[in-house]
């Protein structure tokens, strides 16, 4: 398994010069739930434009990497750095400017409409008794446009079907204008197309605006072809980080998931492609 | 306009946002409904004025400062109009408040026991207090008390690993109430007889004899109330969201929900000390509201203060005249709508508005 082999790329690498600002970063974060602990020392860093994947089996600490990020959840130890501040130095709102999260779950307990909760992704940018300007409505609009939404707008969000709501959420967290985007399995349930067109609209954003995108995925697929680098996760560890080629070998992920799998290229992408292995697997391996 | 699923891609594309004024809330549909609402609570009012269990007249009334129709009108009639007009806007802004903070739309303060608590609150300070004087003051703070520890303990119990779970959320609202009930009928079986009429005001809910100086305690009270309200609605609106998602759009989550349920408590308290438990138009008057104009914080609040007022002004008028000369519990009357209410939303939004 690899270990802690690979550091987060620092300012000090000779591409450096080259590459887009930092916009999060996270160092030796540990944490846990009461006395129990789920994370031990993650770091990761994730640049403007750049896609950033964690994966690792359930239980591996990927959502609450992704809360640590989101600052729902404090850390035991370790920091996070958001555009090269630490996140405690922000407020609230300020935070809420720059970073957007999309968490798995999304429920709402009133008959908001779609668009009404768009706009909420605007609250952060809105004066205290300040309406949503028309510059707001704009983005709100172009958040719905982007997602293929507007024909639901006037929908109440409770009569969505589970990809619908999906994308709403998504639409909120762009119509934040934020720089950096943290979904959690943003394309759990979801059928082949829809995801497909979510990593899609994802990949404009980062390209149109520098948006840094960090999800949790449970698709080793997905997540090779689309992101530029991958957390591996086990047990709260990084057991692995870097691009997909370099950290979704055979024997990372035979030891990470503990069963026998075949690391081979998609013929129609030349993206890493993993399939279960042999039939005949010893689980306990 | 058309129904928007029937449109082609390129007729959704052509649209703007100028096209979808009505699925988020203006300022001009705001001003609008609000306008229709005050408009609703004026007639209401003087409807309420001009009849009871007495005729008067009303030009006499005001002509006449010596006529018993002036006495009617200006010492039982308005005190009376105004408190349930009070009491019935901070039930309702109440009951919005609440049901955003707890995201159920079955949360009001009668059917959590936050009121039931403000009522024993009430009563004991009646009872100790009525001896060592200073019982007007004594009442209203002991009812906030008791309503505030109701509130933070109904909260705190409802949690489940951390979540608020609705139906335990509601579950421990009727155990409450069968609390304190019996806590009331407690004091009620050891204290002079004397106070039995004052505990069964506080128990039934009524806006028996108000005096000025109650209405006026209770509207600066509530006013104060509004203000807290109407100023969090955004972060209401966001709260709806759950508490993590209400935070990471810039939601000091805990400070706001120390200050809703700090003004909440107070709102209760201060219209409990002068009425007593009166259920349910917290939660009759902003299913209406969000049923009718949607389900928007800066809206519901301003329309619940109004609605209800507007509400609890004709439920009181009822609950004088329907069997005149004597005269119901307003809050029965209140109670007799509410239950079946309660049962209808429960069925109806239950299973999709309370799988949270």
């Amino acid at each position: 398994m690899k270990s802690e082999t690979e550091k987060p790329a620092t300012d000090g690498d000779a591409s450096a010069a080259a590459a887009p600002a930092v916009a999060m970063r996270a160092i030796d974060l540990s944490a846990g739930y009461g006395d129990r602990p789920v994370l031990h020392q993650v770091s990761l860093d994730v640049r403007a434009g750049e896609m950033l994947a964690i994966v690792g089996p359930n239980g591996a600490g990927k959502s609450t990497l992704l809360k640590i990020l989101s600052g729902s959840l404090t850390p035991w130890s370790g920091s996070v750095e958001l555009e090269g501040r630490p996140l405690g130095e922000y407020d609230r709102r300020a935070i809420a400017r720059r970073l957007a999260m999309v968490a798995q779950e999304n429920l709402v307990a009133f008959r908001f409409t779609v668009l009404e909760i768009v706009l909420m992704g605007r609250a952060p940018h809105l004066g205290a008794f300040h309406f949503e300007t028309r510059h707001d409505l704009e983005i709100a609009h172009a958040a719905l446009e982007r997602f293929d939404l507007l024909s639901l707008a006037r929908r109440p969000i409770q009569e969505l079907s589970g990809g619908e709501r999906k994308r709403v959420f998504l639409a909120r967290a762009l119509a934040q204008s934020p720089h950096v985007a943290l979904l959690d399995e943003p394309t759990a349930f979801l059928d082949l197309k829809h995801v497909a067109e979510i990593f899609a609209r994802f990949r404009e954003l980062r390209i149109e605006r520098g948006m840094a995108v960090v999800a949790t995925l449970h698709d080793l697929n997905a997540a090779a072809m689309h992101a530029d680098r991958v957390l591996l996760m086990k047990d709260g560890a990084v057991a692995g980080y870097g691009t997909p080629e370099a950290v979704f070998t055979a024997d990372n992920l035979r030891a990470v998931y503990e069963t026998a799998v075949h690391v081979g290229r998609n013929p129609a992408t030349g993206a890493i492609s993993v399939l279960p292995g042999a039939l005949a697997v010893d689980a306990r391996r | 306009m058309s129904a928007p699923a029937a449109l082609s891609d390129q007729a959704v594309a052509k649209l703007t946002p100028a096209d979808f004024a009505d699925a988020h809330l203006t300022r001009a549909r705001m001003a609008m409904t609000l306008a229709a609402l005050g408009a609703l609570l004026i007639v209401v009012a003087i409807v309420a004025a001009a009849f009871g269990s007495v005729h008067i007249d009303l030009m006499r009334a005001i002509a006449d400062r010596s006529s018993a129709d002036h006495a009617i009108l200006f010492g039982a009639r308005i005190p009376r109009v105004l408190m349930g007009a009070i009491v019935g806007a901070v039930l309702a802004a109440v009951g919005a408040a609440l049901q955003a903070l707890v995201r159920n739309p079955l949360a009001e303060g009668g059917i959590l026991g936050i009121s039931g608590g403000g009522a024993f609150g009430a009563i004991v300070a009646l009872v100790v207090f009525s001896h060592l004087g200073g019982a007007d003051v004594a009442i209203p703070l002991c009812a906030f008390a008791a309503s505030l520890i109701s509130t933070l303990t109904v909260y705190r119990l409802a949690q489940v690993d951390g979540r608020l779970e609705p139906f335990t959320l509601l579950l421990v609202g009727v155990i409450f109430n069968a609390f304190w009930g019996a806590a009331i009928m407690l004091v009620n079986s050891i204290v002079n007889f004397y106070f039995t009429h004052s505990i069964i005001f506080w128990l039934m809910g009524s806006f028996e004899a108000p005096t000025y100086r109650e209405v006026a305690m209770v509207m600066v009270l509530g006013g104060i109330g509004f203000a807290i309200l109407i100023a969090r609605a955004r972060d209401l609106n966001l709260l709806s969201l759950g508490d993590d998602e209400a935070a990471e759009l810039g939601v000091e989550v805990d400070a706001v929900r120390r200050t809703i349920f700090v003004a909440t408590s107070v709102m209760i308290g201060a219209a409990v000390s002068v009425s007593g438990i009166i259920s349910f138009v917290g939660l009759i008057v902003p299913h209406i509201i969000r049923t009718a104009i949607g389900a928007d914080h800066r809206m519901l609040i301003p329309a619940s203060i109004l609605g209800g007022a507007a509400f609890t002004v004709a439920a009181d008028l009822i609950a004088r005249v329907a069997i005149a000369p004597s005269e119901l519990p307003v809050g029965a009357i209140t109670a007799l709508c509410g239950g079946p209410f309660f049962i209808y939303v429960l069925r109806r939004e239950g299973r999709k508005s309370l799988a949270l």
